[in-house]
């Protein structure tokens, strides 16, 4: 943990006449929540570990619109989309990798049409290809028999079709996988999506995430493995309305690779 | 007199699918009523997709005890339509079985597996007017089937095992017939009959005259029933086993997270951001006539074919809503009721233009408000269950998009919080009141 970041911004590799191998979208969870700054701090400890050249856009990166997108405010996210592309194609970008979903699925999905086109890859994506090829090794360290369950977040499963990166991941850690009864295709969304992490739920009789820790709970895992910061916090929120806060972590599987290997 | 057995049978056919062609036609106008999208591309990964789902039921065996129940229903449903054909040729040139002397063995075999998927429907059905009835499996109870569609699903129920029974009985008392020493009439032996020939000895005792009365009687009620029963489509989700099929093929390819970009926006942001632009410019002048852009949907005209054609599709089975989290959790949305509200719109539309030569005629309904509420809408988390769980490739969730696009882009109807959060996105590029000069400050926390 004593090792400060090295966190080089496409401006300054510019400058140098440099192209990184990765653009690293942070997001803008990534970038201002608390919780998640944890995350983008977890995975920059591993590009650094295994040295992959990445660069950030840092101030010059901006929402991709998603929220707005979801709520109907198609003008919105057009603007967001065309700023952002005329930003990454001024970098030349051509490879980018993100640890937000959303970010993941617009970038990767919403963007080609508008003029966006970038290889984009989740960030368990990236992990397991640096595992792939030798750049990464990882051992069980303090996970090591532990009992893990993976939330699979709505944008990176059902809507992309990636559910076995980051269960690849985990399996990684020597520790027990055990599924959820509602799991991939069939997983329970996390109640964020679709801009509810940004309004108050309409009528009913349970909160969605109560619903899902509720599942995850029923696996009886001591970590709750996830792989986007919204669920992240719907799952810490949960866990914390169930009271199960001493006993039950949620964490983010960039941070289970990181802490495996006391980076 | 039997030329009037045959006649009276041809005016029948011509009259049960006269009716038909005329509600197919009706279907096709409405749904047409919708704007163009391109579902053309790529025919291949189309076709492959309706073998594999309509055809090869893929997405009903995710629930294995519905899945397989409905397979014997569907195959049943297919192969005695074969049956069909002969029982029109018979009408017509009153024959009897005429594909006997030609198929032999064959013939009795097909027979026979006829009977058996009777058999296997009869019990299927049975055990899906228990689950809808007895058993009552919450997706069947929901509120959204009230009134006509909670009778739709048990007429169909009904209707299916009587056109079984009387398929056998017609069998059981042919079979009666055929048997007896010396030869009935024009029964000759053909077929075999697994099944019927447990129900052939009720006729022992009953002179053969009325046996033979019994034959046509069922004859002529199996064809009837048939033929209204297709005729019921129209006005039935039962739909879906015809719309199945283009459903499929015209259902969306791209990746469920990949939603469309409004192309009138992109003009316009394009516009917008274009330095050269000039802003006192009048307008392009290109088509004059042409009605100005609206963002998203309030009614169904607004939507997409495709997603009417869902909405005719759609046999209210439910796997949505019960995947749903804000169903699950008690929130009114319901993406089965959103399908239903369409084609109940839609129907509703189509009478207007029925009754008004053609044109339709403004009724101050639309389907937001009217039959789709804004607390619906805004409930929905966009996690794509539903359009995972339908087992023919609906997508509620693209109709529910449409119209929080009307009401954001149109109304300016969001909830207060997402006009924050949007207002946000405007001014600092981020959901929260951040400065995007902080974006990387991370960086140097600790």
């Amino acid at each position: 943990m004593s090792e400060s970041l090295v966190v080089p911004t496409m401006a300054e590799m510019l400058a140098e006449g440099k192209q990184p191998e990765v653009l690293f979208w942070v997001g803008c969870a990534g970038s201002f929540d608390d919780r998640a700054k944890k995350i983008t701090k977890a995975f920059v400890r591993i590009l650094n570990r295994t040295n992959v050249s990445f660069a950030v856009l840092g101030t010059e990166e901006s929402c991709t619109g998603d929220p707005a997108k979801r709520a109907g405010n198609e003008f919105l996210f057009q603007m967001q989309a065309m700023m952002n592309i005329e930003v990454l194609n001024a970098y030349e970008a051509k490879k980018i990798v993100t640890a937000c979903p959303h970010c993941f699925n617009t970038l990767k999905n919403e963007y080609p049409e508008l003029g966006g086109n970038y290889e984009v890859i989740h960030h368990t994506e990236f992990l397991k290809s640096l595992i792939d090829n030798g750049r990464l090794t990882v051992e069980g360290g303090q996970f090591k028999g532990k009992k893990i369950t993976f939330h699979d977040p709505c944008y990176l499963g059902r809507a992309n079709k990636v559910y076995e990166a980051p269960r690849d991941l985990i399996q990684k850690l020597d520790v027990e996988l055990v599924e959820m009864k509602r799991s991939k295709a069939n997983g329970l969304c996390c109640g964020a999506g679709g801009a509810q992490m940004f309004k108050d739920a309409e009528p009913g009789n349970k909160e969605v995430n109560v619903l899902r820790t509720e599942d995850a709970l029923e696996a009886k895992p001591d970590i709750i493995a996830a792989g986007c910061p919204f669920c992240n916090t719907m799952l810490t929120d949960g866990i914390k309305h169930a009271h199960k806060e001493g006993e039950v972590k949620v964490m983010d599987v960039a941070e289970l690779i990181a802490n495996a290997q006391d980076l | 007199m039997s030329y009037l057995d045959n006649i009276l049978f041809a005016i029948l056919l011509i009259v049960g699918f006269g009716f038909f062609a005329a509600s197919v036609k009706k279907i096709i106008r409405n749904i047409n009523l919708g704007v163009d999208v391109d579902r053309k591309d790529n025919p291949k990964a189309r076709w492959k997709n309706m073998a594999l789902i309509a055809l090869g039921q893929s997405k009903m065996v995710r629930r294995p005890v519905a899945g397989i129940l409905h397979i014997f229903v569907y195959v049943g449903f297919i192969i005695i339509n074969i049956e069909l054909l002969e029982i029109i040729i018979d009408g017509l040139f009153g024959t009897h079985r005429v594909f006997a002397p030609y198929l032999g063995v064959v013939y009795d075999v097909l027979i026979a597996s006829f009977e058996i998927l009777a058999i296997l429907v009869i019990v299927s059905v049975t055990v899906f007017w228990l689950r809808r009835n007895f058993i009552r499996l919450k997706r069947f109870i929901h509120s959204d089937l009230t009134g006509f569609p909670k009778s739709d699903a048990n007429y169909i129920l009904y209707f299916e095992t009587v056109l079984m029974i009387l398929f056998l009985l017609m069998n059981a008392s042919d079979l009666h017939l055929q048997n007896v020493p010396g030869g009935y009439s024009h029964f000759h032996k053909a077929g075999s009959y697994p099944i019927s020939q447990f129900i052939a000895p009720i006729f022992n005792g009953t002179s053969n005259e009325v046996v033979g009365l019994l034959f046509e009687v069922f004859w002529w009620l199996h064809i009837v029933g048939i033929l209204v029963f297709m005729n019921y489509l129209y006005f039935s989700k039962h739909l879906h086993i015809l719309l199945a099929f283009p459903n499929t093929y015209f259902a969306n390819l791209k990746p469920e997270g990949q939603f469309d970009n409004l192309a009138s926006v992109t003009n316009e942001v394009k516009l917008m951001m274009d330095p050269n632009a000039d802003p006192f410019a009048a307008a392009p002048s290109a088509d004059e006539n042409a009605a100005p852009a609206k963002f998203g949907a309030s009614d169904v005209q607004d939507l997409n074919w495709v997603q009417l054609l869902n909405a005719y599709t759609c046999t209210e089975c439910g796997r949505c809503t019960s995947s749903c989290p804000a169903n699950q959790t008690g929130k009114k949305l319901s993406p089965r009721k959103i399908m239903m509200d369409t084609r109940d719109r839609l129907t509703e539309v189509g009478k207007n233009i029925d009754a008004n030569k053609g044109v339709f005629v403004p009724d101050n309904k639309s389907l937001l408000n009217d039959y789709i509420t804004p607390e619906e809408l805004w409930a929905c988390t966009s996690c794509n269950a539903c359009v995972e769980e339908c087992p023919v490739n609906i997508s509620p969730l693209s109709i529910i998009m449409d119209m929080r696009r009307y009401l954001v882009m149109e109304q300016s109807a969001a909830p207060m919080s997402l006009n924050a959060m949007m207002t946000n996105i405007e001014n600092n590029g981020a959901p929260w009141q951040y400065s995007q000069q902080d974006r990387l400050n991370w960086k140097n926390e600790n």
